[in-house]
């Protein structure tokens, strides 16, 4: 294989640069690894209270992603195939919890959703308790990771042959079995995108659901807030736990790359 | 049985306007260029478009009709569709994809994979019925394609340019079962396609969709007799102009002041008052003699012009020649090299008076 010379290059200096960048990135990591108190991951992984912890981000994360997939997937819909005055603000709307500061998610989920919130009282009637509770963790988490479904759906929508939906309208489906025996079955590689990357932010999910949700062992501690109290007061303990995230986001990027956002492409335009 | 069509439909910048009917037992091609409309009136007949005025009836049935309030849903009409690219769903099998149109209408699995798989058996390729689309050859996708579209029995049968998505070597063999199954199929059958070779081979009466009119309906051979526009011409391999026939002081012959430039002396038609008219002149190619210099002779017409294309067939060539006005003569592949014709060399080209056919515009 020979090399050509590329009028493209970039200037040397530039890759010094770049080299501090992945190093600016990796370097926590390696933090985590040489730093973490080996000798005692036989007795703080076990732990009841770190089982706990991940069990419950696990149950909180899946729940988040599946309430995020039946509310953004509609959303996505209504953002690409129905033309309204407004869109542009509506997706903005939707699109915010990705660059907001996840506290405010928190504090305005209280003020929504909390006791004293504008729902609370109606939510109360009806025997809902939302703030420090379990299904608190999944709402505050649910809210944070949904821009990723929608965006991931959108994209997807947005690059499917919506001839394939006019067709099998005219072969006689109706809409809402156009949807579900076309429309769904054609984005399921983005709706499982979709759902991984939301899942995957859910479990991060620290400052909206401390905010909303508290952070009682087994009810709304999730691993993040585990690995935030344990390091208090055991720091190198901390690490270990922390590690077992570490572990499960490369898992999730593997998952992604190999499968779903790779170059797995359908249909002609 | 019969399908009335009657529609204007508006976009920003164009409308189509298109009016014709399709009798059962006949095949009606709607033949046009691309932009002529063609996919805009497959929308209408499949429900997916809504016209901005007027009607669609099929069998006395109002599937449009604006003045109305009806619009007939895309799921609700009695159409079977072969769609352009041919549409296949990727995500199901072929016997899913024949099943589909069943199955959306509310027939049982069983029975639906039964009709469907009896489809493709009618078709000679049940052997892929498990197979996905990506999976199958043209050929076969074609197959699937018709297959999906009769099953059920549709009142109308669509095909939306059936072969475009094939190669030139594989559509002769498609066209020949696309000739038989529509004889087989007892309802209204239109033809969509910018083929003329497809129009003509399979349908009964051409309705020649332009800019989004119908400038021409027919038999083909009524088409090929007497084209009524440059494209429909061109389809037909005839040289059209449309321009004004003034009389020149003969009792038989007169000057044709063609729309682009030029003129061409022509015969006066008998069946054309003598007074300045508005006229079509058609001149077939085989009428219009080349030469390398400027002809002598009887023929009362000379144009002078660089030669633009050839294009062999055969042992025959269409030589377009860039003259005021243009012209495609056909000559034998011999003269060509006789003549040294080459593309952007200079040459003549010579018609008479009497190979001109005129008639009113």
């Amino acid at each position: 294989m020979t090399h050509r010379a590329r009028s493209t290059g970039v200037p040397p200096g530039l890759v010094a640069i770049a080299v501090i960048g992945v190093a600016f990135v990796t370097l926590p990591i390696v933090g985590i690894v040489l730093r973490a108190d080996w000798s005692r991951a036989g007795d703080v992984l076990p732990s009841s209270s770190t089982v706990t912890a991940f069990r419950l981000s696990l149950t909180v994360a899946t729940a988040a992603a599946i309430v995020d997939l039946v509310l953004g997937v509609p959303v996505a819909l209504l953002l690409t195939r129905v033309p309204f005055r407004g869109k542009t603000a509506v997706r903005a709307l939707v699109v915010l919890p990705l660059v907001l500061p996840p506290v405010v998610g928190g504090v305005g989920l209280l003020a929504a959703l909390g006791r004293r919130g504008i729902l609370g009282g109606p939510l109360e009637a009806v025997g809902v308790t939302l703030p420090f509770t379990t299904t608190g963790a999944v709402v505050a988490t649910a809210f944070v990771s949904f821009p990723l479904v929608v965006l991931a759906t959108e994209a997807g929508l947005r690059s499917m042959d919506g001839r394939l939906e006019d067709a099998a309208r005219a072969m006689g489906g109706r809409r809402w079995y156009v949807l579900r025996r076309v429309t769904l079955p054609l984005l399921l590689p983005q709706l499982v995108a979709g759902g991984v990357l939301a899942w995957a932010r859910a479990l991060g999910e620290f400052g909206a659901t401390l905010m909303f949700a508290g952070n009682l062992a087994g009810r709304t501690q999730t691993l993040p807030l585990a690995v935030f109290e344990v390091t208090q007061t055991d720091p190198r303990g901390a690490l270990l736990v922390a590690l077992l995230l570490v572990v499960v986001s490369i898992a999730v990027l593997v998952a992604l790359r190999g499968r779903f956002l790779g170059s797995e492409r359908r249909g002609s335009p | 049985m019969t399908l009335e069509v009657d529609v204007t439909v508006r976009r920003e910048a164009f409308e189509l306007r298109a009016s014709f009917e399709a009798t059962a037992g006949e095949t009606v091609a709607l033949l046009g260029p691309n932009g002529a409309g063609k996919s805009t009136l497959v929308g209408v007949l499949t429900g997916i478009v809504a016209p901005d005025a007027g009607t669609v009836r099929l069998d006395g049935e109002m599937l449009d009709d604006v003045d109305g309030d009806r619009h007939v849903a895309p799921e609700a009409r009695p159409i079977g569709v072969m769609f352009q690219d041919l549409l296949l769903l990727p995500h199901l099998t072929a016997e899913e994809n024949v099943a589909f149109p069943l199955r959306a209408r509310g027939t049982s699995a069983g029975i639906a994979r039964t009709s469907a798989r009896r489809a493709l058996e009618a078709l000679s390729i049940g052997e892929r019925a498990a197979a996905k689309p990506g999976a199958l050859s043209g050929g076969q996708a074609q197959r699937v394609a018709l297959a999906r579209a009769l099953i059920g029995d549709p009142r109308l049968l669509l095909l939306d340019e059936p072969t475009s998505a094939l190669d030139v070597s594989a559509r002769g063999r498609i066209r020949e079962l696309l000739a038989s199954t529509l004889s087989q199929f007892d309802g209204v059958r239109v033809l969509v396609t910018h083929d003329p070779v497809e129009a003509m081979t399979l349908a009964d009466r051409l309705v020649v969709l332009e800019n989004g009119g119908v400038t021409q309906t027919g038999t083909p051979d009524e088409v090929r007799a007497a084209p009524r526009t440059t494209y429909a011409a061109d389809l037909v391999g005839v040289n059209l102009y449309r321009g004004n026939l003034e009389p020149i002081g003969e009792p038989d012959a007169g000057r044709l002041h063609v729309a682009g430039g030029g003129e061409l002396i022509a015969s006066w038609p008998d069946d054309i008052p003598v007074v300045s008219t508005e006229v079509i002149a058609l001149i077939r190619p085989a009428d219009v003699v080349v030469h390398a210099v400027r002809p002598e002779g009887s023929a009362r017409n000379v144009l002078h012009g660089t030669v633009a294309t050839i294009a062999a067939d055969g042992e025959r060539a269409r030589v377009r020649l860039s003259s005021t006005p243009p012209i495609v003569a056909e000559v034998t592949r011999d003269s060509i090299g006789r003549l040294r014709l080459t593309e952007g060399a200079a040459a003549w080209a010579s018609v008479k008076a009497v190979e001109i056919r005129v008639v009113s515009a």
